[in-house]
């Protein structure tokens, strides 16, 4: 049969010029994790570092969370701090804070943890010549500006703000009172690190050294799988149930939720929107929703004259059905609001805004007209990031349309790349979306970052700056929460942005695991074990 | 094998100019890639700075160009945004697209000249009638579609594939998605060899060699569809090609960490060495796969063979 021979040699040409090409494609695969006694799988989207100082992506925090210590945390029922890596947090004039470590903490490599290891990985984030994402985080501290000088390089490589008393005690000096301090001490970008991550911060970013409950079981695989177990010398209060965990790779959430309806993943904290019903039909109580303290805002370029007049941003307000959108566009999970801050900051008022974030389409068109109205092209300016964008904006552009009777409404879809440097250059000319993405549970994360000065509405207000102020130097946080309140009062009755909706986080889990308890403040790996038989 | 020296020659140019074309669209893109990295977050003009300067994204794009080239040439292509050799991460998912391509491939070509035969000697038959069929849809269906349907039905309710991800190796984790990313190729390749041999079955050769009294299964298996392949290995060569980076949707359905999944990530965070690496890398596939089918050519007819000799 000679045919059947050419065709062979057909075939074994073409496989001779793949192999040569691809070098062998087989690759080894450890076999999926979670299928253990006491090992269980999460759902994640690859990782962009994993030093605590170089990233704010929440898929990072997950893995750092689980593999360090910060010196405080956040207590999910109040919002409020608890110790942590730190025994106690400190301060007379809310400018000077002592931190006293728990003593007696090492790294999973053996280092003891001390005041040091903190004040090290604090100059190394904000230094600027490393380039660091969290850097801004440590720009209240006194000496910050010497590492981030305007032109050049900087003098020196550490903060004089810091100053190592001892083993366990840091002394912090602040450029000014800030009565949050303790609160921001929860945030990932403060977690320590050990001497021997200084020798090679490339290497520590591919297989940190932290000082947390978990610790790296193997090297990390891009976009496949972290492999974690639990830590041996870990002495701490969040002892993990679990022998291993591994953090499952994927690209595309609707994946991951495949794999969980299959029993391939155990646990995702971020079921997509649009399988929602499905979620809560097959999952029954292992899906569970909840808060979160990322917001939706239309802010306004009050430095274009057209949306100067505070009563036409609120008319727009007015007329905007926000519970209609929230339903229409994502299924009633995220909640409609009428504050600035979300709600499990502490300080929210339910109804801080009153009237006008009430839908009222008759007031709305009375305040609009009384405003001297609109005229000319009314653009909407947003990101293609996520197709629900458009949703809502196409449903905001109706109801303006609608109940103010504007009629002239046009889309400016920017891409993902593009949209924030376009708002940073003031380029827009009408409403846009703007999004926030909390850092720690304080009113003063939402106010002072997004209404402060230098804001990008380019509103200013001399009351609501002094009043931020004095909040930040009250003497204790309780004392503080009434004076943020009161510059949120200031803000929404100039409503430069208008608050829209606070997202929610739906989690889903198999019946394989016990003792799930995500909080918007920690994914707590270490609370999960599996359920045994 | 002076051929296929020349040909080899000829990737030269293609190689600079593909490149550079790409390296220029991907800096044409607009957008600030560093800004949009840090996301919502105010970020230090110093910080900025040292990114753009860290990724050469403060020089104009012939030194940026120059720049990569030269690292290219000592072996060196570049890292990701997120400190990641360029080099080490394609080494790793280009295994991943290897092996979905190759599954897809061997697939298209055992099943669908199969099919194409089977076709072609029945025709007007029912197995022509459902393979007409059957192909049409394939074709008429796009790719997505096809891959969340066998992802749901054959993977989730059936369970008899692994419904995502690469935990089982080859081939377990890659006969669905590769059967998904041959689909399209299957039905064009049963459809090509159908119509080839049907037209080659009437050919006067044929109907000589069926005079001389050989046996049918000789006159069709060594005269008809040997000749019949010809377009068909034309297609398979091309194709290979086309499957490397066709992956892209396949490999997010079913969250393969391969090349495909890199260029749409890359493309999105403005990563020109990325995106500029595989591209180069793809085109030198396109122009392997058409090495391989001209001189597979010669194994089908000598005749090509002898001409260029």
């Amino acid at each position: 049969m000679r045919v059947t021979r050419s065709r062979a040699a057909a075939l074994a040409v073409a496989a001779i010029m793949l192999s040569g090409a691809c070098g062998g494609g087989s690759s080894s695969d450890g076999g999926g994790g979670g299928k253990g006694a006491n090992a269980f799988s999460v759902a994640l989207t690859e990782p962009d570092h994993l030093t605590p100082g170089n990233t704010s992506s929440d898929y990072s925090i997950t893995v750092l969370d689980a593999l360090f210590e910060t010196p405080v945390s956040i207590d999910a029922a109040s919002g409020k701090p608890v110790m942590r890596a730190a025994e106690s947090v400190n301060s007379t004039d809310q400018k000077v804070w002592t931190i006293k470590f728990k003593p007696g903490q090492k790294f999973s490599n053996g280092e003891p943890v001390t005041a040091q290891s903190f004040a090290d990985s604090w100059n190394a984030t904000a230094y600027g010549p490393n380039g660091w994402t969290n850097n801004y985080y440590f720009a209240n501290i006194e000496g910050y500006d010497k590492l981030n000088p305007e032109k050049g390089d900087p003098s020196t490589d550490k903060m004089s703000g810091l100053k190592v008393v001892d083993d366990t005690t840091l002394e912090v000096t602040l450029t000014a009172p800030f009565s949050q301090f303790p609160i921001t001490l929860a945030y990932i970008a403060f977690a320590p690190m050990p001497k021997a991550a200084f020798s090679d911060l490339k290497a520590f970013d591919q297989a940190p050294v932290g000082n947390g409950p978990f610790v790296l079981d193997g090297a990390w695989e891009h976009n496949k799988q972290i492999k974690l177990k639990r830590s041996a010398s870990y002495a701490g209060e969040r002892k993990a149930k679990a022998d291993e965990v591994t953090l499952k790779i994927y690209a595309s959430r609707d994946t991951a939720w495949t794999d969980l309806r299959a029993g391939r993943v155990d646990l995702m904290t971020t079921v997509p929107p649009a399988s929602t019903a499905e979620a809560k039909r097959l999952l029954g109580d292992r899906f569970v929703q909840t808060p979160d303290g990322t917001m939706d805002y239309l802010g306004f370029p009050t430095f274009d004259k057209r949306f100067a007049n505070a009563d036409l941003r609120k008319a727009f307000s007015m007329a905007i059905d926000r519970q209609a959108i929230v339903d229409a566009v994502y299924d009633g999970a995220f909640k409609p609001m009428a504050s600035l801050l979300a709600p499990l900051v502490p300080g929210y008022r339910e109804n801080a805004c009153g009237e006008a974030c009430t839908y009222d389409p008759a007031k709305a068109k009375a305040l609009f007209d009384q405003a001297g109205g609109f005229s000319g092209t009314l653009n909407l300016w947003f990101s293609n990031a996520d197709p629900s964008y458009e949703q809502w904006m196409t449903a905001v552009a109706n109801q303006l349309k609608q109940n103010l009777g504007i009629s002239d409404i046009k889309f400016r879809k920017i891409p993902a790349a593009d949209y924030l440097s376009t708002l940073r250059q003031r380029k827009e000319d009408g409403p846009y979306r703007n999004n926030w993405v909390m850092d720690y549970p304080s009113p003063q994360d939402y106010l002072e970052y997004m209404w402060g000065a230098g804001n990008r509405m380019g509103w200013e207000n001399k009351e609501f700056d002094d009043l931020i102020k004095q909040a930040n130097s009250a003497p204790s946080l309780d004392a503080s929460l009434p004076l943020y309140q009161k510059a949120e009062d200031v803000a929404l009755a100039e409503m430069p942005m208008i608050p829209l909706w606070n997202w929610q986080n739906q989690i889903g889990f198999t019946s394989r695991l016990t003792g799930v308890n995500v909080t918007p403040y920690s994914k707590n790996l270490y609370t999960i074990s599996v359920k045994q038989g | 094998m002076r051929y296929a020296a020349q040909r080899l020659a000829q990737a030269i140019p293609v190689f600079f100019a593909t490149t550079f074309l790409i390296y220029a669209m991907v800096f044409a893109l607009p957008g600030d890639p560093i800004l949009a990295l840090a996301g919502d977050k105010p970020v230090p003009e110093q910080v900025l700075a040292v990114m753009r300067a860290r990724y050469h994204l403060d020089e104009p794009l012939l030194v940026q160009y120059g720049r990569y080239m030269l690292g290219v040439f000592q072996g060196d292509l570049g890292e990701t945004f997120t400190g990641q050799p360029v080099s080490e991460l394609l080494q790793d998912r280009w295994a991943v697209t290897a092996q979905l391509a190759l599954t897809a491939w061997v697939f298209e070509l055992a099943v669908g000249v199969g099919l194409g035969v089977l076709a072609g000697l029945r025709r007007g038959g029912a197995a022509d009638t459902a393979v007409l069929a059957g192909t049409t849809f394939v074709i008429a269906v796009p790719v997505f579609v096809v891959g969340y349907t066998a992802q749901i039905v054959l993977g989730l309710n059936l369970g008899l594939f692994p419904t995502a991800g690469t935990d089982e190796g080859w081939p377990g984790s890659y006969l669905l998605p590769g059967m998904v990313l041959g689909s399209f190729g299957l039905a064009y390749v049963a459809r090509l060899t159908r119509t080839s041999l049907v037209e080659n079955l009437r050919a006067d050769y044929v109907r000589t060699a069926t005079a001389k009294g050989l046996a049918r299964r000789r006159v069709i298996g060594l005269h008809a569809l040997r000749n019949s392949l010809i377009p068909v290995v034309t297609y398979l060569g091309v194709d290979f090609g086309n499957l490397m980076a066709g992956a892209v949707v396949t490999e997010g359905i079913f969250n393969l960490p391969g090349i495909g999944q890199q260029v749409f990530q890359s493309i999105q965070l403005q990563e020109g060495p990325v995106v500029v690496g595989v591209v180069t890398l793809l085109v030198m596939i396109f122009i392997l796969a058409n090495l391989a089918v001209d001189l597979l050519y010669g194994v089908l007819d000598p005749r090509i063979r002898r001409a260029r000799a």
